[in-house]
């Protein structure tokens, strides 16, 4: 497996226990459209996120997040370089 | 046509619903005269005050209504500008000298809310590339604080010292970092493991903002708040807190140690782009506050009550924040909105207000009626405030009859 196709794997099983409707996952699956989260089941997720990957999401990211594939390349970007988003030392 | 309150409809839905079942209107309250810190007339009727934050009973204080009075004589009714400009009085100065009695610092600020003494620091102080680490209860002046400034905002699980340190460690290296907590969480009134947060916050070389809120005047030896009581108090770069609860006025305040602090009163755009507050109601303030300094035996009865009222109302079986009393808050649990308003609604026909506190200012969406004891609450008032409760309680449903 690609690590793409890895990293989306992973976020699919930890999408699992939080998705009570069964909604069938795709790339384009929108969490909160399709998955209809509240803010407190996006903050339990997010938390499990940081957590399997060893990274911060932080709110001003996950504004820009809206579906799994989307969040896929997130995560792969943030494993790569956790200072992405750039900070002069 | 477009309409913009048509975001608003749901909401408007709900409270049509809620109405329509009977109950008297939860959030629009009206108290024709106040008698004491404790006892109001509402809707006619003589009230016990039992939601009012007015930990310390200090609203009617015979020498901190003098200062006010005294000070509309010689200052007038307002100031008319912001503190940089035209607005800062002697009292003002004043006032911001007892907070630093008080708190035993060297600066102080004084905001002309308690809202915006959060928003104020909180946005000016950590900036683009910066880490806001905080709790996810955080009441809403931090939150809008934190949406204010260009931070990193990052929360962490409510009170989990654990989830703090894990992101502490995952922010990049070199940021700057700035952890942001609560003594006491106002919707619960659970207190925070500070002496462990503020030990890893300092470790992870993170600065340190604590509200202090809910605590100022009762909690800690010198009723400095939980930062005091834990002896972390001098870890702790910025203490904020309001004028609105124990001090019995309104306005707020950040005090620190920082050698730096002065040059806020330049840059933090909620102090300066508003009018400072009364000078009545800063002369008020400060007298309260060194008052507060010397408060030992309200503490004292204020924790009294805290205890017999958690003990009573747990013996009753209603279903509490939290299993101790940790603060003068006291949530008692409903089992949902509409059965949060009735009870409500049956308290208030006894002669007793609480606060009805409901999504999205709850943790958990939880329906609690939240009760905040005062000093001046006379042992017969709790024991008639339990017995009320129990009325209540068996008409609204909430406890068997």
């Amino acid at each position: 497996m690609t690590e793409r196709a890895d990293t989306y794997k992973s976020i699919c099983d930890a999408i699992t226990p939080f998705n009570k409707k069964g909604v069938a996952l795709s790339e384009t699956t929108t969490f909160a459209g399709d998955l209809e989260w509240d803010s407190l089941t996006v903050m339990d997720f997010v938390a499990e996120i940081e957590d399997t990957f060893d990274i911060i999401i932080s709110m001003n990211m996950q504004a820009e997040i809206e579906t799994v594939g989307q969040l896929t390349d997130a995560v792969i970007k943030l494993k790569a370089s956790p200072v992405a988003e750039g900070r002069e030392k | 046509m477009t309409d913009l309150f048509s975001k608003f409809d749901p909401l408007i839905e709900q409270r049509a619903t809620l109405l329509a079942t009977g109950v008297r209107d939860p959030f629009s309250l009206v108290m024709q005269r106040v008698l004491s810190p404790t006892e109001a007339i509402c809707n006619g009727k003589h009230t016990i005050l039992l939601g009012t934050y007015n930990y310390m009973g200090m609203t009617f204080d015979a020498d901190v209504i003098a200062a006010g009075k005294a000070a509309f004589d010689d200052f007038g009714s307002g100031t008319t500008g912001s503190r940089v400009l035209n607005g800062t009085f002697s009292p003002h100065k004043d006032c911001e000298e007892a907070l630093k009695e008080f708190y035993d610092r060297k600066y102080a600020m004084v905001f002309s809310t308690g809202y915006q003494a959060l928003l104020g620091p909180i946005s000016t102080l950590a900036g683009k590339g910066d880490y806001i680490i905080l709790d996810i209860d955080s009441h809403a002046s931090i939150w809008d604080g934190c949406r204010m400034g260009d931070a990193e905002v990052v929360p962490f699980k409510h009170n989990d010292i654990e989830a703090l340190e894990k992101r502490l460690k995952r922010v990049p290296e070199g940021a700057h970092k700035l952890v942001v907590l609560e003594g006491v969480y106002s919707m619960l009134g659970d207190v925070a493991p500070l002496k462990d947060m503020v030990r890893i916050a300092k470790a992870h070389g993170a600065m340190v903002l604590v509200d202090e809120a809910h605590s100022m005047g009762f909690i800690g030896e010198h009723g400095r708040g939980v930062a005091e009581d834990q002896g972390v108090i001098d870890d702790v770069d910025f203490i904020c807190g309001t004028f609105s609860k124990s001090v019995g006025t309104v306005g707020g305040f950040c005090v620190s140690n920082h050698p730096k602090f002065e040059i806020l009163r330049l840059v933090c755009r909620p102090y300066v782009f508003t009018a400072a507050p009364p000078p009545s109601v800063v002369a008020s303030a400060a007298v309260s506050i060194r008052k507060l300094m010397h408060g030992g035996n309200k503490r004292a009865h204020l924790w009294e009550n805290s205890k017999r009222l958690h003990a009573g109302l747990k013996s009753l079986g209603f279903q509490l924040g939290t299993q101790t009393p940790q603060s003068a808050i006291i949530a008692v649990i409903m089992p949902d909105l509409e059965r949060g308003a009735m009870m409500w609604e049956a308290l208030l026909d006894e002669g007793l207000y609480v606060n009805l506190a409901r999504p999205p200012a709850t943790p958990a969406n939880m329906t609690l009626l939240r009760c905040s004891l005062c000093a001046e609450h006379s042992a017969e008032q709790v024991g008639e405030i339990i017995t009320r409760f129990e009325r209540a309680g068996k008409k609204a449903g909430i406890l068997a009859a």
